[in-house]
């Protein structure tokens, strides 16, 4: 019998409005505690789909008659088979189509804002993975910071909205994330950014971004303000948008601060990661909206799906903003952190140019959360 | 390694490593092994899963030019 399928943009949008939805994963357990599909009002059973080859008579009473139902998988080929033979049994079931495979990869634009001079910043929400990337668009122009992979979505989301991507930003050398950035600029001809003091091992060029640059995107009075502000790499820097958006990459999010381990310097850069956020953050606008390269956790939505707060709210909430004192704090972020993300070290490989692995590969080396953060 | 039956699931994507892994075991005795070769990646960890789930004993695996071999001995 044929089962219904439910692509990953529908799914996301369920979790944007917070609907009900029974998800039966049928991975192995492994991979179902290391990661899954998150919604504050999603109920789950794993149960590995060789399990259930002789039959799925012991989870026919686990699941709910009144609930919509989603089968996942790894590549959607057992959830296929398991919900075939639910729907045989009587059950209406929906399947992941491409399974976490496409979750992981599925990106939602969201819009952030409006600009002072007609333009607009989109988030692109990567809403399996937690990886945020941003898109700012004025007068026929695109600027696009901290790219992922998939950069066919990126290419034609700007192509629907009439613009030339020009520059393309990366705020620090990525770890948990391939970027796309150099490949959308090799493609559109856009001028590639990266901070120079993370690209000391980079095999191609780039356009060094230092500290108290400005670029201007579109006719309109745009401009992009470098601010270096190191920690979670070296070279990490974030970016003042219109006066009004603060892009902080992997430093500052909503609800955690960046952890400055993945490039095996802990010790050598918390430091400068306390002066980033307890002092250069400080001596900006707390009206700012902090725009972050990655969520950790579902609660970090907003209601129309977007993350972002005002930076003055995060310094009365946020933590990690909150340590008054300084060993405490070398110790939040240089003890008890939270397992490296899958392959980092080959991910920043890649993202250097020293290492080219094939799609398949790079997709496997993504494949788990994003553990960016500390909190 | 004395291995008693060998299955070729080259080629073939999730579930079906695990479907003919399974179909191929019932027919071993307790204490015979038998040799799987796949291409889907996922098939390492889901057939040690298997295996473990399943009170079977994954004696070794390996792979070579994108072949994953499996020796699994029934118990």
């Amino acid at each position: 019998m044929s089962v219904n399928m439910m692509t990953a943009h529908e799914v996301a949008k369920k979790v944007f409005n917070k609907e009900e939805l029974f998800i039966l994963d049928v991975r192995n357990q492994d991979a179902f505690a290391d990661w899954k599909i998150e919604g504050e009002n999603f109920d789950y059973l794993n149960i590995p789909y060789f399990e259930l080859l002789d039959g799925v008579d012991e989870v026919l009473d686990k699941i709910p008659s009144k609930k919509e139902v989603l089968v996942v998988c790894a590549k959607e080929g057992s959830s296929v088979m398991v919900a075939e033979m639910l729907s045989d049994e009587g059950l209406t079931v929906s399947v992941l189509q491409g399974g976490m495979k496409a979750w992981s990869e599925h990106l939602e634009p969201v819009k952030v804002g409006d600009l002072k001079g007609g333009g607009e910043v989109y988030q692109f929400v990567r809403i399996g993975k937690g990886c945020l990337s941003y898109m700012v668009l004025s007068d026929g122009e695109a600027a696009i910071i901290d790219a992922t992979r998939m950069i066919d979505i990126f290419i034609d989301f700007a192509r629907s909205k009439e613009a030339k991507i020009t520059n393309v930003f990366d705020t620090h050398l990525h770890a948990d994330h391939i970027s796309g950035g150099r490949k959308i600029a090799e493609q559109t001809g856009a001028t590639y950014w990266m901070p120079s003091q993370d690209a000391q091992e980079v095999t191609f060029t780039f356009t060094a971004l230092e500290g108290g640059q400005a670029v201007t995107i579109g006719n309109t009075a745009i401009d992009i303000h470098a601010l270096y502000t190191p920690g979670h790499t070296i070279g990490s820097t974030s970016f003042v948008v219109d006066d009004k958006f603060l892009l902080t990459g992997d430093i500052l999010f909503i609800d955690s601060i960046g952890r400055p381990d993945l490039a095996g310097r802990a010790e050598d850069w918390v430091g400068d990661l306390r002066e980033s956020l307890y002092s250069r953050y400080r001596e900006l606008s707390s009206e700012l909206i902090v725009l972050p390269a990655h969520f950790m956790i579902i609660d970090e939505l907003n209601e129309d799906g977007s993350v972002g707060e005002k930076l003055g709210v995060l310094f009365q909430q946020n933590h990690g903003l909150n340590i008054e004192d300084e060993t405490e704090f070398r110790r939040l972020v240089t003890e008890n952190l939270p397992p490296q993300p899958n392959a980092y070290h080959e991910i920043r490989e890649t993202n250097m140019g020293i290492i080219d692995p094939e799609e398949e590969k790079q997709r496997e080396m993504e494949i788990g959360p994003n553990r960016c953060a500390v909190r | 390694m004395d291995v008693t039956k060998v299955i070729d699931a080259k080629g073939l994507a999730c579930p079906m490593p695990i479907v003919r892994t399974k179909k191929a075991m019932n027919d071993l005795e307790s204490g015979q092994v038998l040799e799987v070769h796949a291409t889907d990646k996922g098939a390492k960890s889901d057939l040690s899963a298997w295996a473990k789930s399943g009170g079977h004993e994954l004696l070794k695996d390996t792979e070579e030019n994108d072949v994953l071999k499996f020796w699994i001995k029934k118990g």
